[in-house]
């Protein structure tokens, strides 16, 4: 691999200091290391060795978490298409072909746009390209519906890194998860396109079968609530004939319905949930704790019981829309999560919770969890100023005695 | 009532090449040094000393003009063949050629009886004269302790858990009636206790566990349980307005000499570690040491790093530089300046690492010894990760707050926060971990030059 590292230290004069292309040594650099882990050694005051993390790698073990997420998405996108228009049978090679088509353009605009903001403002900036775009490059897709037009998926990754991200100082200082921002800003700003069958992938081409509402489980289970039906029964009556049991628990749980592209399967976000918390890149408290808030305030609602969709059992929340997604990938963000121990417990619970309260209360939003993270984001810095300041006052109080 | 505390927090670094315990009888050095950078707070150093000088060990050769009674003296006797300057005409060190034989300036000799009876002000300044002072180190801050206060207590580690840290049962064995005579004279300069800590979990000598006069605590833990500023923490946390001294058992042990002996015994037996050494072992040699003669003909291969102290608060010296004040060990490492292909995400077991993130495999084999060099393994990145920190710091104190407080000189926040209870090397250890490469000791002590000198 010499060559390679000779014709880096050829070209590498021309961006440093004095070089024709100085301005742009960082966009050089993040290259240069993408190949090579830099030759930087320690200083000559403070610590002599270091660790062999970095934060390369602790972005690409996200990334590798995400990856079960990822084929699940292309083999799920392919097999809804043919389902709903009626060919049950097609071949596992057709399936993942015809997801792939839809799946991959997807994710390249979501890296193409995303990173394009990313060099931009690092030239400007003069800074060094930090490596969460690669994560949240990888979410946006995965939460985006099957049938986006690209041009929205590129509008909302540039609006989300800038207006979420760089326009609070870039990465580490933002307040909102940059993913869920783009996913948002489609959802004001385009109601229309990210509503009603764009769930599923239908193409110009094709007819759906009778039957084929676009129905998701969270819009049945919008709907029983002006309906008066009971959710589970509307549950196992969708999709009769033309896909038997799409809603029942075991089908939710592993993820073969309609919904974002990656975000279906409850299996593959344990998996990468597994991913996360052996290898400490994702904070188990968080997600264990939006799960016990999003039970927990099922079953409250069980026990109320004041319409159909609180009556649906406390379990069905965890498997239905993007809550597990959420809770593993979103709402563990280190950035936009509180960053205190205390707080993580208190931040995943109210996740949890607002999401099921969201999602039985307001159903002209379907999606509660999208907006309890982001909400949540908002009040991150706000339990961790109570968390901080009871650490202030324990030292404090120590002072007097 | 001597406390026992465990500690759950930590992490211990298993390096390859720790020092055998056998004292090697070597050629000493031809050149010592006294570095003032050693010491945090010495912002004037005055000279007292020229080149061509000769001094014996234990005179004065300078002091600062900020607290002109505290005076640092020669570790050898011999000839001042250098005073090395820096940048800004900075005092970085003053350079001895040794005699063959050391001669001492002499001063008073007391008996083991007699210090009972000495006064508190007679001790200072015997103390102060004799050279023995700046082995006092003032907390907050970290700095030399300041004579006119009188410190709420005197905390003494006895041990180290750095990595490849020398095992201070024996490097100071036979010291046991100096040890106790220091013990005994700093008992009187502290309004409170002498606290004397050590580890549970170790073999503990008599010099340390049969110590009277203070109070004797024991710690359990990985590093940084050694760390006497963590060991303040849980004993008697320095509130605002407190102050607490620390000290090293080798400047108990002095200031034990400098009184029943009446000299300024600067020796010292130092380790001399690391992967790229062929024979670590113990010399006896002084102060201030040159190492070359303990490198020289004993490393593995060229390319290595010399650390004066040990691997996670030391500091690179060149091969022929001299040892720090407060340090008992070199510590020698390669030099990583190498590129490595895809070397950001290659699985590996050869690299150490406290997190487990994807193909950092060291969790798997916690007995391992680790070659670690000195590359930086990445670069500056913005704070992102959370919750690690804490996990190395056995304190209650929230550092990635703390150092947010320090960037932004919030000087409330840095208060509130516990800056009066860290000095660099509590934290040293979250300087390792950090995924984001901060250099984080070197924030800590601009936090706490803020809040000294502004």
């Amino acid at each position: 691999m010499k060559f390679l590292r000779d014709a880096l230290d050829k070209v590498k004069p021309n961006f440093e200091k004095g070089g024709k292309w100085e301005k742009f040594y960082y966009i050089y650099e993040a290259h240069e290391t993408l190949l090579f882990a830099p030759n930087e050694t320690t200083k000559a005051r403070g610590v002599q060795i270091r660790d062999a993390i970095d934060m390369k790698r602790l972005m690409m073990t996200v990334i590798i978490s995400l990856v079960p997420c990822l084929l699940f998405a292309i083999y799920n996108t392919g097999y809804q298409h043919f389902i709903a228009i009626g060919q049950p049978d097609a071949g596992i090679f057709d399936i993942l072909l015809s997801g792939a088509i839809q799946v991959i353009p997807i994710v390249a605009v979501s890296y193409i746009a995303g990173l394009g903001i990313e060099f931009t403002f690092a030239t400007i900036r003069k800074h060094e390209i930090n490596e969460g775009f690669l994560v949240s490059g990888m979410l946006i897709p995965l939460v985006m519906p099957p049938d986006i037009p690209l041009w929205q998926v590129a509008l909302a990754t540039i609006f989300a890194v800038i207006i979420a991200k760089e326009a609070f100082g870039g990465t580490g200082m933002n307040i909102l998860n940059v993913a869920l921002t783009a996913r948002a800003f489609l959802y004001f700003a385009y109601p229309s396109d990210i509503s009603g069958d764009v769930w599923t992938y239908i193409g110009d081409a094709n007819q759906a079968v009778a039957g084929f509402t676009g129905a998701t489980p969270l819009s049945i289970g919008a709907q029983a609530v002006a309906t008066g039906e009971n959710v589970l029964a509307s549950f196992n009556a969708y999709g009769a004939g033309w896909a038997d049991g799409l809603f029942s628990f075991s089908n939710l749980f592993w993820g073969f319905y309609p919904g974002s592209i990656g975000a279906t399967s409850v299996l593959m976000c344990l998996i990468g949930a597994a991913v996360l918390v052996a290898t400490g890149a994702g904070s188990w408290k968080i997600i264990l704790s939006v799960f016990v808030g999003a039970y927990g305030t099922g079953l409250l609602f069980n026990a109320i019981g004041a319409n159909e969709f609180m009556l649906m059992p406390a379990h069905y929340h965890l498997v239905i829309g993007g809550l597990a997604f959420g809770a593993v990938y979103m709402a563990t963000d280190p950035v936009s999560a509180a960053q205190t121990e205390v707080g993580k417990w208190i931040y995943g619970f109210m996740i949890g919770l607002l999401t099921v309260l969201i999602r039985v209360f307001n159903p002209a939003y379907p999606e509660g969890i999208m907006l309890a993270i982001l909400f949540m984001n908002v009040f991150a810095p706000l339990i961790d100023y109570y968390v901080v300041n009871a650490n202030k006052k324990r030292r404090l109080q120590r002072a007097t005695v | 009532m001597s406390k026992f505390i465990k500690l759950k927090k930590g992490f211990d670094i298993n390096l390859a090449g720790k020092a055998e315990k056998r004292i090697s009888e070597v050629e000493q050095p031809e050149t010592f040094a006294y570095k003032p950078t050693s010491f945090h707070g010495i912002l004037r150093p005055k000279l007292m000393v020229a080149e061509g000088d000769n001094v014996k060990a234990g005179t004065p050769i300078l002091f600062d003009k900020k607290s002109e009674k505290i005076l640092h003296v020669a570790p050898v006797s011999g000839e001042i063949v250098e005073i090395r300057r820096g940048e800004k005409r900075k005092l970085l060190e003053v350079v001895i050629l040794a005699d063959k034989e050391i001669q001492y300036e002499q001063s008073d000799v007391h008996s083991v009886s007699d210090i009972a009876t000495l006064s508190k002000e007679a001790i200072i300044e015997k103390m102060l004269q004799g050279g023995v002072w700046p082995n006092l180190v003032q907390r907050p801050y970290g700095v030399l302790a300041d004579p006119e206060v009188t410190p709420k207590a005197i905390f003494i580690s006895a041990f180290d858990s750095h990595p490849l840290a020398p095992d201070y049962a024996f490097i100071f064995k036979g010291q046991d009636q100096y040890f106790q005579a220091g013990l005994d004279l700093l008992k009187k300069l502290t309004s409170g206790k002498v606290q004397l800590n050590i580890d549970s979990n170790a073999e503990v000598s008599t010099m340390f566990a049969q110590a009277k006069n203070v109070q004797i605590n024991k710690f359990s833990g990985a590093h940084p349980a050694g760390n006497v500023g963590v060991q303040i923490h849980h004993l008697d946390p320095i509130n605002k307005g407190e102050t607490a001294w620390t000290i090293n058992p080798y400047g108990v042990i002095q200031i034990g000499k400098l009184f029943l002996e009446g000299k300024y015994d600067a020796s010292k037996i130092i380790a001399v570690t690391g992967s790229e050494i062929k024979d670590p072992q113990y010399y006896k040699t002084y102060l201030g040491a040159s190492i070359k003669k303990f490198v020289n003909g004993n490393l593995k291969s060229d390319h290595v790093r010399c650390v004066s102290g040990n691997v996670l608060t030391g500091e690179k010296i060149a091969h022929d530089g001299h040892m720090g004040f407060f340090d008992h060990m070199i510590s020698v490492i390669p030099e990583g300046d190498y590129y490595e292909l895809f070397g950001w995400i290659k699985p590996t077991t050869n690299k150490l690492s406290f997190q487990r993130a994807f193909g950092l495999l060291s969790f798997l084999n916690p007995n391992k010894e680790y070659i670690l060099d000195t590359n930086s393994k990445g670069q500056h990145r913005a704070f992102v990760q959370t919750g690690v920190f804490e996990k190395v710091l056995p304190m209650d104190i929230l550092p990635t707050y703390l150092l947010k407080a320090i960037l932004a000189e919030d000087f409330d926040d840095m208060e509130a926060l516990g800056i009066y209870e860290v000095v660099e090397e509590d934290l040293a250890l979250c300087e390792f971990v950090d995924v984001s490469k901060n250099d984080i000791q070197k924030i800590v002590r601009e936090g706490l030059d803020l809040m000294q000198y502004s």
